[in-house]
């Protein structure tokens, strides 16, 4: 069997607590893995340790025990190889959008004159469709428009794999649309690895060719792996008319509103390879 | 109401000036009345000086002679007659020179010591101890300290001016470096920064309006506390000025000095906050 691109295996996470010895960790045994150019999201409910799966795969923060494996490598610490797009967009509100991005780009390339690092840094701002806003402030911009230059940020370092922390989450409908419609464009174009946290079921359904279920804390655990049966790139206005997407939404839901609480795995479950459904693969059989 | 008439309140303000002169001039100009008063002993006014010899009318002199005075300095600001009789002029860059070279040492040492400080929270605990102590420590209370150790007066003063700048701006700049936010240390992380990179370009921007109300606070405290260390070392300065013409029990050039500190104390202080305003920035 071939090694995935990233291996996660037997990931646990404690937090020190005052007077436990042993406090509940808040995930365990966490075991998965993505595969070059994959979306892979994860959906779970709030506390469960969404956050900090991204932390540690991203190199912020340090597992209690099990480790990451990328490109072979172990990860150990921040890189360049992981771009990051924060909850909270993470713009240095003294930079404007441009010089924002052109941080992480000389970062990226130290070697590079003025002008490539300019260039580089306005193609990524306009890539997110903020060409005319470049030399803006982020106390400037709306909500929207900040959560994309974080992401013309993370793209710009042209990282080999992109990890999302709820990027949309502050974000009004219409412009979560939008802006997921971009993303989708340059995953397609660039052919990103992209680990992405979200809230959001039809967000999930529209981004991810893998959706990783993870089930309430302490302790939580992956339950599943959902396969994505529609194939990409997926279209919001058409999405909806495919014959998977409700079998698939309604999976989705009920294992958030029910099994993600009283997750109670089979015999057959193992946490080293959390089973494969693919819920609605029978509705394009019969269609 | 003040939006649609924006010459309301300058207007205020010349109102009032025109009545606190006012006042002024009936108050002064009263205690000249009563000529036939109880005569001045000729011997207390020979102690005292001419001034003196005239009544009461000099020793609280009115708006217009501060005004003629204001008016002798104007025109010849940087006279010098000797160690006693130099031009206000001569005397307020005195003042200025030794309280930026106070500043800018403190500065100088303050504001890396801060980053420091800021930077290790091992360091900060260690360290804040000797800081909350000796914080509140008068500057003048120094002053001996300094005399004995440095033994040269001006240096001395510049020594003072030294301490009392140092701790606002070493507290502000140790506050700001280590309240930075941790998701801009996150993102300068992810992107692998070099720690002098980060320094200057993510911490010191983010500390930057912090490190900035410190410099601020400094210079308005090292201006209050030359015109008093300049009265304890003498020699030259705007605050041996203000005790030497008390000496002379000239009143009118104390006001008119009195006057000028405030008005140079108003100019530092509006140059930090001008440059505060430079490198603030908004979320
Ligand atoms: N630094 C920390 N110290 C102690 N406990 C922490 C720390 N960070 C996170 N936790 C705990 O770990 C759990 C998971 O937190 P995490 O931020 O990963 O959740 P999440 O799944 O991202 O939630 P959300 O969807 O609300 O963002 C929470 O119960 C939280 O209290
Ligand atoms: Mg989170």
């Amino acid at each position: 069997m071939t090694q995935p691109f990233l291996k996660i295996e037997g990931l646990k996470r404690q937090f020190p607590q005052a007077g436990q010895p042993n406090p509940d960790p808040v995930f365990e045994d966490v075991h998965f893995g993505i595969e070059r150019g994959q979306f892979v999201c994860v959906l779970g409910h709030s506390g469960c340790g969404k956050t900090t799966i991204l932390n540690i795969l991203a190199g912020l923060d340090e597992a209690t025990a099990g480790h990451v494996i990328m490109d072979g490598r172990e990860v150990r610490g921040p890189s360049l190889d992981r771009g990051v797009v924060f909850q909270s967009h993470a713009l240095m509100p003294w930079l404007s959008a441009l010089k924002n991005v052109e941080f992480a780009v000389r970062s990226r390339h130290p070697e590079w004159t003025r002008e490539q690092v300019r260039a580089h840094a306005v193609k990524y701002l306009e890539m997110v469709h903020l060409g005319h806003a470049i030399d803006k402030k982020p106390a400037e911009l709306s909500g929207g428009m900040k959560q994309r230059v974080g992401i013309a940020r993370a793209f710009s370092i042209e990282p080999k794999m992109l990890l999302l922390d709820e990027p949309f989450g502050a974000l009004d409908a219409l412009t979560r649309g939008s802006i997921q419609s971009e993303l989708i464009g340059i995953v397609e174009a660039t052919k990103q690895t992209v680990f992405m946290i979200t809230h959001d079921v039809d967000e999930a359904i529209l981004l991810a060719d893998r959706i990783v279920l993870m089930t309430n804390g302490p302790r939580a655990k992956i339950a599943e792996i959902v396969v994505n049966p529609m194939p990409r790139p997926r279209d919001r206005e058409t999405l909806h008319q495919q014959p998977e997407f409700y079998p698939l939404r309604n999976h989705l839901v009920d294992f958030l509103v029910k099994r993600s609480r009283a997750f109670a795995p089979g015999a057959d479950w193992d946490p080293k390879n959390p089973p494969l459904v693919y819920p609605g693969a029978p509705a394009r059989a019969a269609a | 109401m003040t939006r649609n008439k924006p010459w309301l309140a300058p207007l205020l303000s010349v109102l009032f000036f025109a009545l606190f002169v006012g006042v002024w001039y009936l108050a002064t100009s009263t205690t000249a009345a009563p000529v036939a008063g109880p005569a001045v002993d000729p011997e207390y006014a020979a102690l005292l000086g001419a001034e003196a010899a005239t009544g009461g009318q000099s020793a609280m002199p009115g708006p217009g002679e501060v005004a003629a005075k204001i008016w002798e300095h104007v025109l010849d600001p940087f006279y010098d007659r000797g160690t006693n009789d130099k031009g206000l002029g001569i005397q307020i860059g005195y003042s200025i020179a030794r309280v930026l070279a106070g500043y800018l040492l403190a500065a100088l040492v303050a504001i890396p010591l801060g980053f420091l400080i800021g930077m290790s929270p091992l360091v900060y605990k260690a360290l804040d101890p000797f800081i909350q102590i000796l914080k509140p420590i008068s500057p003048l209370a120094w002053m001996p300290l300094a005399l004995y150790t440095i033994k040269d007066s001006g240096i001395s003063a510049i020594f003072v001016i030294f301490i009392c700048s140092l701790w606002p701006m070493l507290v502000n700049t140790a506050f700001g470096v280590a309240s930075v936010r941790r998701e801009w240390l996150n993102v300068a992380r992810t992107l692998e920064v070099k720690p002098i990179r980060r320094a200057f370009l993510v911490i010191l921007p983010a500390a930057a309006p912090t490190i900035l109300t410190g410099m601020r606070i400094s210079i308005g405290i090292a201006w209050l506390v030359i015109v008093a260390a300049e009265m304890l070392v003498g020699g030259t300065g705007i605050g041996y000025f203000v005790w030497n013409e008390w000496n002379n029990l000239s009143i009118t050039n104390i006001i008119t000095a009195i006057l000028l500190i405030g008005l140079v104390g108003m100019l530092l202080d509006h140059l930090l906050a001008w440059v505060a305003r430079a490198i603030s920035w908004r979320e």
